[in-house]
């Protein structure tokens, strides 16, 4: 069947009726720079051998993760994911499954995402979790929104520990509903700076844990100064093991949770799909954006599942919905259940202690490094430090090594004035010899 | 009692507009599982979306028919919203306004109006 696109008549009649000329007045909005004005200059089709062996080519120009010497964190970390998630997620009841509107024939995947959602309640130490967002930076913004709803309020706070991309985002979609976002300064330790910012028009105040610097905060009395001014407070994770480990936001009196999932079942990729992980008290559910899968009785009176409080969502609420997330990271859900329920509360600890016991290794390591400072005072895996010389150009020189060094925090954030500063993460991937390798070579660049 | 085109209606006291939604309105709905009440002391225009009720199938608006402040919200249908199924035009009420300019209250229709109105749709 020929598809027969609209006619040129077709087009004019709707453009006249919205009162454009063309199809490029529906693009103004987009900025000049990012329009693309000139054709594609693509090559010619070529074979599939030709194709496989230039791909081929170019793919080898990438370094895998898994390649080497590894220390990269700074909201995507590198985790052992068992051969048992990729087999489960596989099955085509769940990889081909489009989003479950009917329970009716659905049963398998609405079952999953109730279990995603008890589980990241009971890590958040919060009431009730939706069935995820995209990633954890989209989940920051729409607790941000989230709150501007609650509270009637338009202002918020972002510590300067929040990880810069996901106080970028916040910003970006958060001043579209009008939301004035104050930005703290980046500072390695003083999430509870967000206090001094804290006024009667605050809706919330945002601060992470363990921040971007690795930080570790009992955030309690930030909650009490939240609240004590009708203010919600928001807790940020970027490292989901870390819950096995550390006090939850729940515990330290968090509103809304929200955390990056990908630790946990799901590969770095290259940097998505990840999942961002929402979880807030009960009585803020209605207020809540996304999917969110409970559990009922069929008319038999068999346990079941269905989505619920749909009433929130954009398909029911149009403009007045609590966020224009149409969706959930279904697969990814489902890659972080089947981890995190292969390891158990028990494994999950273990995993967490692993993890810090590596990174203190690091620490131990890298403390001994003439020249190398450790400024994360106290850490889970990651921690930041200062090198002798600019961050950026020491992880260039040590990639020529087969090591990958870590995040310089001047490339989330130029601006900072940090270029010295290095953020390094070990995980239970993270072999003695990898913490070896790396002391070796940047006391090489050193020249000690 | 007056009413509404959006199926409101409206007993006055004084200066005192009870609000709610009509009977009518209430079965369209279906079974109401939540009402969001407005804010005391808010301060509305007629036209104004004053609170909100969801039912099992649709989530719509309740618009204030008169301009005013609010002065009570109906607490008790946080935890019956049925009631608004069950008695609309009574217990189910929603917000009490205190009202700015009669003749919008004048102005809206009367049951006989309001059920001619009904047998239009």
């Amino acid at each position: 069947m020929r598809y027969l696109p609209l006619t040129p008549a077709d087009r004019a009649n709707m453009l006249s009726v919205i009162g454009a000329k063309s199809i490029d007045d529906l693009f103004i909005d987009v900025p000049g720079v990012a329009q693309i004005r000139d054709p594609f200059d693509l090559p010619r089709h070529a074979g599939e051998m030709e194709v496989e062996r230039e791909l081929a080519a170019l793919a080898a120009m990438n370094r895998p993760a898994g390649s080497g010497p590894f220390f990269c964190g700074a909201g995507a970390y590198k985790h052992h994911i068992p051969a048992t998630v990729d087999h489960v997620i596989q099955r085509s009841e769940f990889l081909t499954s489009y989003t479950p509107y009917q329970p009716e024939i659905a049963q398998g995947t609405l079952q999953v995402l109730f279990e995603f959602q008890t589980q990241v309640a009971a890590l958040t130490g919060l009431d009730v979790a939706n069935a995820s967002m995209y990633d954890g930076s989209t989940a920051c913004a729409e607790a941000v929104m989230m709150a501007q709803r609650v509270t009637r309020r338009n202002k918020a706070v972002l510590s300067g520990g929040l990880h810069p991309h996901y106080a970028a985002v916040t910003q970006t979609i958060a001043s579209a509903e009008s939301m004035e976002i104050t930005r703290l300064a980046a500072a390695i330790d003083a999430e509870a700076a967000v206090i001094a910012s804290i006024d009667t028009d605050t809706a919330c105040v945002v601060v992470q844990t363990p921040n971007a610097f690795g930080t570790v905060t009992d955030v309690s009395k930030i909650a009490e100064a939240a609240h004590a001014a009708g203010a919600l407070l928001i807790v940020v994770t970027t490292e989901a093991v870390s819950f096995g480990l550390l006090k939850s936001p729940g515990e330290m009196g968090a509103d809304i949770a929200v955390a990056e999932g990908q630790s946990i079942g799901v590969g770095l990729s290259y940097g998505g799909p990840y999942i961002g992980l929402f979880a807030c008290k009960e009585k803020y559910v209605r207020q809540m954006p996304g999917r969110l899968c409970g559990e009922t009785l069929d008319a038999e009176g068999r346990r079941g599942f269905v989505l619920t409080l749909s009433t929130r969502e954009q398909h029911i609420r149009r403009d007045k919905a609590t966020s224009n997330i149409c969706t959930n990271s279904g697969l990814c859900a489902l890659a972080f259940t089947i981890h995190l329920s292969l390891l158990g509360e028990r494994g999950l600890k273990s995993l967490a202690a692993l993890n810090h016991s590596r990174a203190r290794e690091l620490r131990d390591a890298l403390a001994a490094v003439p020249g190398v400072e450790i400024l994360t005072p106290r850490f889970f895996n990651e921690f930041a430090v200062r090198l002798p010389a600019n961050a950026i150009e020491t992880v260039e020189a040590l990639v020529g090594r087969g090591i990958i060094a870590g995040v310089p925090y001047s490339r989330l954030a130029p601006e900072a004035g940090m270029d010295d500063v290095l953020l390094v993460a070990a995980t239970e991937t993270t072999t003695e010899a990898d913490i070896a390798a790396l002391v070796a070579a940047l006391k090489g660049r050193t020249g000690q | 009692m007056r009413f509404t085109k959006d199926h409101e209606w409206v007993e006055l006291d004084g200066d005192i507009a009870t609000v709610g939604i009509t009977a009518y309105a209430a079965d369209q709905l279906g079974d109401v599982v939540f009402v969001e009440t407005p804010d005391l002391g808010k301060s509305l225009k007629s036209g104004d979306a004053m609170a909100v009720v969801e039912s099992v199938k649709a989530a719509s608006d309740v618009y204030a028919p008169l301009s005013g402040e609010v002065v009570e919200a109906n607490g008790a249908l946080g935890d019956a919203p049925e009631t608004v199924n069950d008695q609309p035009e009574g217990l189910g009420w929603f917000a009490k306004i205190k009202i700015s300019d009669r003749a919008e209250f004048d102005a809206l229709m009367d049951r006989p109006a309001y059920e001619a109105f009904l047998g239009s749709l």
